[in-house]
């Protein structure tokens, strides 16, 4: 049995094969999940916000589309991947609360979506699948012996990407 | 902008404490009307957690958990949640209801506006304190509604913090009618110019 590694808000991690990264209740949130098929590493984020613009000084770099995807990428190659080894599929962006009025506080999950398809396009990394948007929560597994990525929801079952 | 609740001082913090007191004895006393029942409180408790510790709370980041959200306009701009967890909502709207209070909730159109308006007594109370301390003009929108994981839930206040700051801020509430008891969380997200204008009213700007 592969262990069990959880990745809370606004954290990342990499690991080594055989092992399985979670993230639990992915809101508005994305969790980035990449895989390097030679090696079998893994490596996930869990990204809160679109873009590190508006960051301060020592934030958390882990919260944010861009710093998180580069910063998991480079712990990735730390552990021994090629960067042309690597796919990623994303989950999670959706919206969770429906208002009349649609401000773009509440577009906050589209946007992180967004953001992270264009971040992994800059570093020519292929996104093969991806489950957002929607209004529901999702947890999701990625497991190192294939890169599947498995997606929970309440009341919309499981996928597997 | 510099991280703007670890700015905040123990006077700051006060402040909000007893926003929590003044906005939860309003919440009693609301909750009290319409339940028909004697309902104290206890001291609400500041909480200031890391998101890596976001999913941890309210029984965990997959548990089910109710969460209403308010826009508030007015004087100021931003974002009121009110979250309660599954035993709390159920016990909520089955009294309400006049059900037996272990029921299963299920979600129909019923049960959902009696969850909005719980949540709109609520956070309203809560408001009517803040107005009331600053001298601010508050309105609230029409509440929204999302039964889902905590996690998910908690996401939404969690994003806003998370612009300005690497923590998330709550007041945690307890009512109880002396056997039950109910757990709600309060998040106050003001939008970003709200946030000096806030604690200047409140005098610690």
């Amino acid at each position: 049995m592969a262990e069990l590694i959880k990745v809370g808000m606004a954290e990342l991690k990499v690991a080594r094969h055989p092992a399985i990264l979670t993230t639990l209740g992915l809101g508005s949130c994305i969790g980035i999940a990449l895989y390097d098929s030679r090696t079998k590493n893994i490596g996930l984020v869990h990204i809160m916000l679109p873009s590190s613009s508006i960051a301060t000084a020592g934030m958390n770099r882990a919260k944010f589309a861009d710093t998180g995807i580069q910063d998991l990428v480079q712990e990735m190659v730390r552990i021994g991947s090629d960067i042309r080894n690597i796919v990623a599929k994303i989950a999670g962006g959706a919206q969770m609360f429906a208002f009349a009025t649609q401000n773009e506080t509440m577009k906050i999950g589209q946007r992180n979506a967004e953001a992270s398809r264009a971040v992994l396009a800059s570093l020519n990394i292929p996104l093969v699948a991806e489950d957002t948007g929607g209004n529901y929560g999702r947890t999701i597994e990625l497991s190192s012996e294939d890169g599947t990525l498995k997606v929970k929801t309440i009341g919309f079952g499981i996928k597997y990407l | 902008m510099a991280d703007a609740i670890s700015e905040l001082n123990s006077f700051h913090l006060d402040v909000l404490r007893e926003i929590g007191n003044i906005g939860a004895g309003n919440a009693a006393t609301a909750l009290a009307k319409l339940l028909d029942k004697k309902i104290d409180m206890r001291v609400p408790q500041i909480r200031i957690m890391k998101f890596s510790e976001v999913s941890d709370v309210l029984g965990g980041a997959e548990t089910p958990v109710e969460g209403i959200l308010l826009q508030i306009h007015g004087d100021i701009s931003g974002s009121m949640m009110f979250i309660l967890d599954y035993p709390s909502s159920r016990l909520l709207v089955n009294i309400l209801m006049g059900k037996p209070v272990e029921s299963d909730l299920d979600y129909d159109e019923l049960t959902c506006s009696a969850l909005k308006e719980i949540g709109n007594i609520l956070a309203g109370s809560y408001l009517s304190a803040l107005s009331n301390m600053t001298n601010l003009k508050l309105m609230p929108d029409v509440p929204a509604l999302a039964i889902d994981m905590a996690g998910a839930i908690l996401s939404v206040p969690a994003i806003e913090f998370g612009k300005n700051s690497d923590t998330v801020l709550y007041i945690e509430n307890v009512f109880t009618d002396g056997r039950d008891s109910v757990i709600g969380d309060l998040f106050l997200i003001p939008d970003d110019l709200s946030y000096g204008k806030l604690l200047e009213a409140l005098g610690v700007g």
